[in-house]
């Protein structure tokens, strides 16, 4: 663990970080964060058990025990990262381990808008430049400067143009990614949703 | 842009507004959750001064800590007996309706829901738990939600999302003799991939699936997830209502003939437009077995596991990591690999229906004296109309242990796991390493069926040789 967690808040609009890699396709939430640690009420100690059991079987040789990796905080991974079970203790563990975003070539849905309900950023890139990231990762650190306003990504030897969902892009630059608030905004017009509902009416019997 | 289907339909009446960000606001019709996911949802609720808005519209049970062995109180362990002891207090003081031990309705949260009558066509369904799908089966767009989201939900009734596109997936003709949904939902993972589906839902659609039970079409739409697609749904039918007539929550006297009405205007149109169309043959489907590490990693019985060079690029790098992770040799056969142990449960296939043809099988046969068997039913009213039926004795006199209801070794958060790198035939959804519980166990995911033809033999075999 680095130093204390602070959980983000307000704007995202600047990431800068040193990337960390992590090569494999289908990489499930269960590997993220084994069950047994969602044995809790809060979030606070997963940090520390990001990946254990793959950690574990590589006795050390795993990206996040590596020691040039101490410090990084942009994780790059491969296709169809987070699938399975939609624990957000996974997203929830990777950030207090010190992730702050995550580029890849494609994510899991519900892992998605977990990582966007608690301030991660995930972008895409196409995999031959994901390819080119976690090349470039093996021989020598890998400082990136991410502009959320541009949707870019540079370093002094290579750049990319992120692809991130509009609608998340927007939320993170206005700082509305905790949506709790903006969503209670509505509070009549889902009181008249609430009235209009067919069912709501057919369902007198128990609940 | 998909038009006029079932998954259209239901998601614009539920929509309350489009966000400044673009994402739908979407109203939260039923909401459903249990121990693990909504502790930190309750501490944030307490966090930000919110109440829940409408605790009318949620319901609650425990079922992924619960022990099934003993269930008496306090848990054994105490970090379980602290979550539910949490989720007691969270529902008393908020209102909410909880299914807890002992009431006759606990059990895993996707069977117990559909057997209360809860889950209805036409709802919008979330719960903290990414086999949510399996309510689509109904006809409801139902979808699995993180605790942010389950924050969300009990704070406003709402949550924000893109409007998902759809694909249908036409299953032709009928399955055979001992091949039965799990397959047929294996099978499809396999064919499309297991992120096919992200970004869409799937209608499941066809001669084949019109032909399914109820429990049966739970099966298929609770593994949507599994290939990607965070929703499936079925069009409702006679069997839906059916199934839902004199439920306990389900619409009554002129309640249900007018809900009877919506709900049959909810059907995707004859002309309604998707975003995609697959169709699968059901009728050249085998008994399937998952050799891998991921859902999609399956095949008939009688084939073997895929050699490097006859996969896609694509699935390459995780069936090499298969290989080694399962110890298994490309070319290998699947039928005959020897298993140690046998779970039939989950929500998946942790039904009455699921039992029933697990026993049939089971009957007057023995579990193979290298296997460890139990079976979980999935709920309280499916352990009690079991033994109604006597098939906890058959399960019993096979050599069985019959335990009480929850989740269980699907993901192993009780003492229910796997010993280093035991293999087991497994009814459940998920083959993942390390998910029942050992860092190197092996799962092999099945039919209820095939796991019981296994457990007699102590190996993967072809169920169809135990059924005449």
């Amino acid at each position: 663990m680095k130093s204390k967690f602070i959980s983000p808040i307000g704007k995202i609009s600047q990431i800068n970080g040193q990337c960390i890699s992590l090569i494999g396709n289908d990489i499930d939430t269960d590997r993220i964060i084994p069950a047994r640690f969602l044995k809790c009420v809060n979030f606070d100690s997963l940090g520390k058990s990001v990946f254990e059991d793959d950690r574990k079987t590589l006795k050390g040789r795993h990206p996040f025990d590596l020691g040039e990796n101490k410090k990084a905080s942009i994780l790059v991974v491969n296709s169809n990262f987070g699938c399975g079970s939609s624990r957000e203790h996974a997203p929830q563990a990777l950030m207090r381990w010190g992730i702050k975003a995550i580029i890849g070539e494609s994510y899991a849905e519900i892992f998605y808008s977990n990582c966007i309900s608690i301030g991660i950023p995930c972008f895409t890139l196409p995999k031959k430049s994901i390819e080119e990231i976690q090349n470039y990762c093996d021989n020598q650190f890998l400082f990136l400067e991410i502009d959320l306003e541009k949707s870019l990504a540079k370093s002094k030897d290579l750049n990319f143009n992120l692809e991130i969902k509009e609608s998340s892009r927007k939320m993170f630059l206005s700082g509305e990614w905790d949506a709790t608030s903006t969503l209670l905004e509505n509070e009549n017009l889902i009181e008249n949703k609430f009235n209009q509902l067919p069912y709501i009416k057919f369902n007198t019997n128990l609940l | 842009m998909s038009k006029n289907t079932l998954f259209d339909k239901v998601w614009d009446l539920h929509k309350v507004s489009t966000l400044p960000g673009g994402s739908d606001q979407i109203f939260i019709g039923l909401h459903l959750i249990h121990e693990v996911t909504s502790p930190q949802a309750f501490g944030a609720l307490k966090d930000k001064n919110l109440t829940v808005k409408y605790p009318s519209r949620t319901v609650a049970t425990v079922d992924h800590i619960v022990p099934t062995d003993n269930q008496s109180r306090p848990f054994k362990d105490n970090l379980a007996e602290q979550m539910i002891e949490t989720l007691e207090k969270n529902c008393l003081q908020h209102k909410i309706k909880f299914f807890n031990i002992g009431s006759g309705s606990q059990g895993i949260v996707h069977v117990v829901a559909p057997e209360l009558g809860l889950t209805q066509p036409g709802m919008t369904i979330a719960c903290g738990d990414s086999h949510t799908s399996t309510h689509g089966a109904f006809g409801s767009i139902a979808f699995g939600i993180g605790t942010s989201q389950v924050r969300d939900v009990l704070a406003s009734q709402t949550i924000a999302m893109n409007k998902l596109k759809v694909r249908q997936i036409w299953c032709e003709n009928q399955l055979s003799k001992g091949v039965y949904a799990k397959d047929l939902v294996l099978h499809i993972i396999n064919k499309l991939g297991v992120k096919a589906g992200v970004g869409y839902a799937y209608e499941f659609a066809g001669p084949a699936i019109n032909l399914l039970s109820m429990e049966e079409r739970m099966t298929i739409c609770n593994m949507s997830i599994e290939g990607g697609a965070r929703c499936g749904y079925i069009n409702p039918d006679e069997k839906t209502f059916n199934y839902m007539k004199n439920k306990l929550c389900a619409p009554k006297n002129e309640h249900w003939e007018k809900a009877l009405t919506w709900w049959k205007s909810l059907k995707s149109d004859e002309d309604s437009i998707y975003d995609d169309v697959i169709k699968i043959d059901a009728s050249k489907i085998e008994p399937t077995v998952t050799w891998g590490i991921t859902p999609g990693q399956s095949i008939g019985i009688n084939q073997q596991i895929p050699l490097l060079d006859e996969l896609s690029p694509n699935d390459k790098l995780v069936a090499q990591e298969a290989y080694d992770y399962m110890s298994f040799k490309p070319g290998q056969t699947i039928k005959d690999i020897p298993v140690e142990v046998c779970f039939i449960g989950s929500c998946t296939n942790g039904r009455i229906s699921d039992l029933r043809v697990a026993a049939e099988v089971l009957k007057d046969k023995k579990v193979s004296k290298n296997v460890k068997a139990f079976v979980v039913p999935g709920s309280e009213k499916v352990a009690c109309e079991a033994k109604k039926e006597g098939l906890d004795q058959i399960f019993k006199d096979s050599g069985f242990q019959w335990r009480e209801p929850g989740c269980s070794m699907c993901l192993a958060m009780n003492s229910d796991k796997l010993i280093g790198n035991q293999v087991s035939a497994s009814s459940s959804n998920r083959n993942f390493k390390g998910r029942q519980g050992s860092p190197s166990g092996r799962t092999l995911l099945m039919s209820p069926a095939m796991v019981a033809a296994a457990a007699i033999n102590g190996k993967v075999s072809d169920v169809r040789e135990f059924i005449s």
